[in-house]
């Protein structure tokens, strides 16, 4: 199997796996019990705030842990809204945010909140005068993500963090993408609110955490006990809080390796599948770019039809096209992008680890080859585009 | 998440291609939406289905019920033909998933489609066949690769 989807989910390191085991059967107490047992799982929590609050540049009691981005992104619109409802009702996000955060804004809409969607330009990037245009006295909150999950395509976040900072408005970012992939520091890049999830760093599944940065008066989203600072109930998810702390100490060790590993195999896809398969189109941005994402359109052909064939050859990987988006939109990142909607249909979604193999990649660019070209050749869209063509000549 | 039997279709499309100077030949659904569908009817004199061929842009159940479409009016009367409803297709095909029921009924209105095109080109009226919904280059505007 060769596994092309990292921006899915990754596989737990084993080192992950191997921290955690101990937190199901030795040290499985309550962190809010009083006992030796309970103690030593909360000394193991605090542990972690510790390693996640360094690797951002934070401080420990600036980390809030959740069950994953989606609750983080969940917690940071919807509280930040209310807590400064009485300063205005008016956010601005992007067009390509996550549905976590599109969803939410859609939520608060309903409860009276402005929002104003920011475009992007035809490689996913915000315009940072479009954002200090869109500014009102009403504004309390800008949330846009570190980088975008499917194009890869990586936003000024500091750039937009110093416009936040300078008009006095909250700055939200949805780093699910980047954190433990590119270096962040939420004191240089002016963020008040950063999301970010486990286990896309090759950490468990369910866990994540939020950064509040100290002084912002977020009140909790889920209600109940006292854990967290008061801020967020439940019983601590310890197995999954060790594992977060294990792949993010994972995660800043290999960095610069994988970084470069990553690139270069990345550069390598886009270049054969450029020079090998016409009628393409790289979506993203292409040096302000994850390392690890590839993302095409190859017009004429629907993406379902090449991830089904890709899978027969035992390669996993995704599409922005409506029959895997379980609607009947294709993907709403690719059409802001400037795409029609059969080249968004046509999108293929190629995100890498540091464990692929050039070897890997040669076999996949070979069956892409010919995949593309079978579904071409019983597609009505190249028939009449060659037929038109022919015409011409 | 698919039966065999569309995988199999799938993977092996039956009757895919072109008929030239084809006794009617429709073409159904959109771009925009992620399929489309078009049918080659070749009809002899005798009103039967000779050869049936198709080319489909879509998703796997898209393709799988093109082809079943194909095999289930090939060398059938045009009567026959009108009798292959999405339904038929669809039990053919051991069944769809629910948000792919859609492509089944893409499937019986490319028949119909292509049967519109053969009624309309020899000046019969076929009995129970409705005229195709809209062109499927309709507002498309003409655009460079």
């Amino acid at each position: 199997m060769i596994y092309l989807d990292n921006a899915a989910t990754t596989k737990t390191a084993p080192e992950v796996v191997e921290t955690m085991l101990p937190y199901f059967t030795e040290n499985y107490g309550n962190p809010s019990t009083i006992y030796s047992l309970g103690s030593g799982a909360k000394k193991a929590v605090n542990q972690a705030r510790r390693t996640i609050a360094a690797a951002i540049g934070a401080k420990q009691e600036e980390i809030y842990f959740t069950a994953g981005g989606s609750e983080s992104d969940n917690w940071a619109l919807k509280c930040a809204a209310e807590a400064y409802e009485t300063k205005g009702k008016h956010i601005i996000t992007t067009k390509i945010e996550h549905h976590a955060i599109l969803h939410t804004c859609e939520y608060l809409e309903k409860k009276g909140f402005e929002v104003t969607y920011l475009g992007v330009d035809k490689d996913g990037l915000v315009d940072l005068e479009e954002l200090k245009a869109a500014i009102r006295p009403d504004t309390i909150l800008i949330s846009v993500m570190f980088a975008n999950n499917e194009i890869g395509t990586i936003e000024p976040i500091a750039e937009i963090g110093a416009i936040a900072r300078e008009h006095g408005i909250l700055f939200h970012t949805d780093a699910v993408q980047a954190f433990g992939q590119i270096p962040i520091n939420v004191d240089e890049l002016n963020v008040d609110m950063l999301s970010a999830s486990g286990h896309k760093l090759n950490g468990p599944k369910g866990v994540g955490f939020l950064y509040i940065r100290s002084g912002l008066k977020l009140r909790s989203l889920i209600h109940g006990g006292a854990q967290e600072r008061n801020r967020r109930a439940g019983t601590e998810n310890v197995p999954g809080i060790v594992g977060l702390e294990a792949a993010t100490t994972r995660a800043l060790r290999i960095m610069e390796e994988k970084t470069a590993k990553e690139t270069e195999l990345r550069n390598y896809l886009i270049e054969r599948i450029e020079k090998e398969i016409p009628y393409c189109r790289l979506n993203g941005h292409r040096t302000k770019r994850l390392p690890g994402n590839v993302n095409f359109s190859f017009l004429f052909i629907e993406g379902e039809s090449v991830l089904i064939m890709l899978d027969m050859k035992g390669i996993c990987a995704s599409s922005g096209s409506a029959c895997t988006s379980g609607s009947l939109d294709p993907s709403h990142v690719l059409l802001a992008i400037g795409l029609k909607h059969e080249e968004a249909h046509g999108s293929l979604r190629m995100t890498l680890s540091e464990e692929n193999t050039k070897e890997e990649l040669d076999f996949v660019v070979d069956n892409l080859k010919e995949i593309v070209q079978k579904l071409r050749n019983m597609s009505p869209l190249y028939e009449d585009f060659i037929k038109k063509n022919q015409s011409r000549k | 998440m698919y039966s065999e039997k569309v995988m199999d279709h799938f993977q092996n499309p039956r009757n895919v291609g072109e008929i030239e100077n084809a006794s009617g030949v429709g073409t159904v659904g959109n771009a925009k939406c992620g399929d489309i569908m078009r049918m080659f009817l070749d009809i002899d004199e005798n009103g039967i289905i000779r050869d049936v061929k198709f080319k489909t842009f879509g998703c796997g159940a898209a393709v799988a019920t093109s082809s079943m479409a194909t095999e289930l009016v090939k060398g059938k009367t045009i009567r026959e033909a009108m009798q292959v409803t999405n339904k038929a297709v669809m039990e053919a095909l051991d069944g769809l998933p629910p948000v792919k029921v859609h492509c089944s009924l893409l499937a019986e209105e490319a028949i119909h489609a292509a049967l519109w095109d053969y009624a309309e080109k020899n000046h019969i009226v076929i009995e129970g066949l409705k005229k195709p919904k809209s062109d499927i280059h309709e507002g498309e505007e003409e655009e460079e690769y």
